[in-house]
C-alpha cells in the first residue's frame, strides 16, 4: 500500500502537485489528467528524482522520501519512463539484468530471474539481441520486463504505450494486466488511452494542475462529471 | 573471433619484436610515445565515451602522474613497476578531485571546468617545476647545470627496450579497462551515458560509477605520465601546455571515442604524424587545420570515429570490387575445358 499525504511541489512560481493525499491499495492503480497536471511529477517524486517541497509518501510502511533514489529501485520499485530509456548499447538480457545485480542473488539465480523476465513479456526476440537494433514495441518491452525482473513491490509505468500501434498495445496491454498477479508488486500505470486504463486499472486518480480532483473505481471516476469537464471532455 | 585473436597477436608481434628492428631510433622513439598517448587517449575515452563526461584536463592529469613518478623515481630505488603503480594512485587521487565537479556538471560546462582547474595545475607546474634530482620535496635544483636524467627500468635501459617496457605496460592498461567495460561498471556506464534518470532507476548508483570512471582513467593516465617521465629523461612544464587537452579530445574523438582501436588511433595521430611531417621538413602546425577538419568530419559523418569507419569503408570497397571483378566479361573463348 502506499500512502501520500499531503504532498506539494513547486518548481519556482509554479506547483507542480498541491497537498496530493492519496492511498494506493493493492493491484494496478491509474493516474490520468491532462498534460502538465503533475501525474510524471509525482512518479519522479516516487522515483527520488524531485524532492518535495512537503509531504510524505510512505511505501509499505517504509517512509520512501528518506531513501536515496539509487536504493529505491534496489528495494523495489521500478518505472518507465515517458519517452523510452531502454540502453541502446546493451543487449536485451544486460538492460533487464542491469536493475538485478545488486539484489544479491547468485549469478544463476539472477540470469533465471532475467530469462523469465524476458519470456514474461513476450518479447521475441533473443535476449542477446542488441536493444539499439530493436523496433520501438520491442524496446518498450525491453523496458517492462526491466521493471518486472525479480520481486519488485511497487512498478511504475509512465505512458508505456505511447506511439504505439494498435496490435503492440493490445499485446501491451495484456502483460501489463498481468503485472501484479505475476508479481505481486503494486502498479501504479499513467497514460492518456482510456480503453488501455480501463482494461488495467481496478481503481484511478485524476490530477489536474496539480490537484487531486477525483479518485475511486475506475470506471465511477470515469463517469465523473469532474473528470469529463477538466479531462475527458464533453461527448 | 578466432580470426581476430590471431590478428591482434599478430600485430601486437609486429608491434613488441618488428618496430625495434625495422625503424629509426627517431620511430621507436616516437612510438613510445605513441604507446603513452594511447593510455591517456584510452583513460580519456573512458571518461567522455563510455560515460559522457567531457575532461579537457587530461594533459594536466598526465603531468601530475610523470611529476609523481619522477619525484619517486629521484628519490627512491624502487622497481619501475613499483613506482608507476605508485603514479597512478596519486594520480588517481589528485584526478578524482580535478573531476568532482563531474557530479553535478555535464557537457560545456565540465568541459570549461576541467580546462581551467588543468590551466592553474599547469601554473603551479611552471612555478614548482618538475624534479631533477634535488633536495626537499619538490626535488628540484635550480642551479643544476647539468641535472642527472630520470632513470629507467633495468630491464629496460635502451631506448627500444624502452620502446618494448611502455608497449607492455600499456597492453595491461588497455586489458584493465577491457575488464571494466565488459562487467558491471561497462554496463552502469552505458547506463549512465545513455540516461542518468533510467540507470538511477534500475538501482545504480550514479555518484560512484561516475567516481569509479574518473578514478580508473586518472589512474591510468598516472602510470602513462610515469612512461613518460622514462621516455622523456628530462621533463619540464612547457611540455604540458593545458590547451593540449583540446587537440588530445579532438584526437580522440577522430580515432573512435567509443573504441579502445580508437585510443590507438588518436594516440598515431597526436605523436605520430607530427613526427612524420617533422621529419619531413613540414610544419606540425598544419595539423591543427587537419584536426579541425578530422574532427568536423568525424561529428558530421562518423561519430563513433575512423576506428569504426575505416574497416566499414574497406568492407564496402571490398564489396565494390567483387561486384565490379563478377560483372567483368568473361575472355574471348569461353572457360578452358
Amino acid at each position: 500500500m502506499i500512502e501520500v499525504a499531503g504532498l506539494t511541489v513547486r518548481f519556482g512560481g509554479v506547483t507542480s502537485l498541491d497537498d496530493m493525499s492519496l492511498t494506493f491499495e493493492q493491484g494496478t492503480c491509474g493516474l490520468i489528467g491532462p498534460n502538465g497536471a503533475g501525474k510524471t511529477t509525482f512518479l519522479n517524486v516516487l522515483s527520488g528524482f524531485i524532492r518535495p517541497a512537503s509531504g510524505t509518501v510512505r511505501a509499505f510502511g517504509v517512509d520512501l522520501m528518506s531513501m536515496a533514489h539509487y536504493r529505491r529501485a534496489r528495494w523495489g520499485l521500478r518505472r518507465t519512463f515517458q519517452t523510452e530509456q531502454a540502453i541502446e548499447e546493451l543487449s536485451v538480457f544486460d538492460n533487464v539484468a542491469l536493475v538485478h545485480e545488486h539484489s544479491g542473488l547468485g549469478r544463476a539465480a539472477r540470469r533465471q530471474a532475467v530469462l523469465e523476465a524476458i519470456g514474461f513479456v513476450g518479447l521475441d526476440t533473443g535476449p542477446d539481441a542488441k536493444v539499439g537494433t530493436l523496433g520501438a514495441g520491442q524496446r518498450r518491452l525491453v523496458e517492462v520486463a526491466r521493471a518486472v525482473v525479480g520481486r519488485p513491490r511497487l512498478v511504475l509505468l509512465d505512458e508505456p504505450a505511447a506511439g504505439l500501434p494498435d496490435e503492440e498495445t493490445r499485446h501491451l496491454s495484456e502483460v501489463l494486466r498481468s503485472i501484479p498477479e505475476h508479481t505481486g508488486a503494486l502498479v501504479i500505470l499513467v497514460d492518456h488511452d482510456m480503453s488501455l486504463v480501463s482494461a488495467c486499472c481496478r481503481t484511478t486518480a485524476v490530477l489536474d494542475f496539480g490537484k487531486l480532483i477525483a479518485s475511486g473505481p475506475t470506471a465511477a471516476v470515469l463517469r465523473d462529471d469532474d473528470v469529463i469537464r477538466a479531462y475527458l471532455g464533453v461527448a | 573471433m578466432r580470426i581476430r585473436a590471431a590478428v591482434i597477436v599478430a600485430l601486437l608481434a609486429f608491434v613488441l619484436f618488428g618496430i625495434p628492428q625495422l625503424f629509426s631510433l627517431y620511430y621507436v622513439d616516437t612510438m613510445t610515445e605513441v604507446a603513452v598517448y594511447s593510455i591517456v587517449a584510452l583513460g580519456l575515452g573512458v571518461l567522455v565515451g563510455r560515460v559522457g563526461l567531457v575532461s579537457l584536463g587530461q594533459v594536466a592529469v598526465l603531468a601530475i602522474g610523470a611529476w609523481s613518478a619522477a619525484r619517486l623515481l629521484f628519490a627512491t630505488t624502487q622497481p619501475y613497476p613499483v613506482v608507476l603503480i605508485e603514479a597512478g594512485l596519486i594520480t588517481m587521487v589528485a584526478g578524482v578531485v580535478i573531476g568532482l565537479p563531474a557530479l553535478r556538471l555535464r557537457g560545456l560546462y565540465l568541459a570549461l571546468i576541467t580546462l581551467m582547474l588543468a590551466g592553474a595545475i599547469t601554473i603551479v607546474l611552471d612555478t614548482i617545476n618538475f624534479p631533477n634530482g634535488g633536495r626537499g620535496f619538490l626535488g628540484y635544483n635550480g642551479s643544476a647545470i647539468t641535472p642527472p636524467a630520470i632513470r629507467l627500468p633495468s630491464i629496460a635501459a635502451s631506448d627500444k627496450a624502452y620502446f618494448q617496457y611502455s608497449v607492455v605496460v600499456a597492453i595491461v592498461m588497455f586489458l584493465l579497462v577491457f575488464a571494466h567495460i565488459r562487467t558491471r561498471p561497462g554496463r552502469a556506464w552505458a547506463a549512465i551515458r545513455q540516461s542518468e534518470p533510467a540507470a538511477l532507476a534500475t538501482g545504480i548508483n550514479v555518484t560512484l560509477y561516475k567516481l569509479w570512471a574518473l578514478a580508473l582513467a586518472s589512474f591510468i593516465t598516472g602510470v602513462a605520465g610515469g612512461l613518460l617521465a622514462g621516455a622523456s629523461h628530462y621533463l619540464y612544464s612547457i611540455d604540458f601546455p593545458a590547451q593540449n587537452s583540446i587537440i588530445l579530445l579532438g584526437v580522440v574523438l577522430m580515432g573512435g571515442v567509443y573504441s579502445m582501436w580508437g585510443a590507438v588511433v588518436a594516440a598515431l595521430l597526436y605523436q605520430f604524424l607530427p613526427a612524420l611531417l617533422q621529419n619531413w621538413g613540414v610544419s606540425a602546425d598544419w595539423l591543427t587545420i587537419l584536426f579541425g577538419l578530422g574532427v568536423l568530419q568525424v561529428l558530421t559523418t562518423a561519430p563513433a570515429g575512423l576506428a569504426d569507419q575505416v574497416p566499414k569503408d574497406l568492407a564496402r570497397l571490398g564489396r565494390l570490387l567483387r561486384r565490379r571483378l563478377a560483372r567483368a566479361p568473361a575472355p574471348a573463348g569461353g572457360d578452358p575445358p
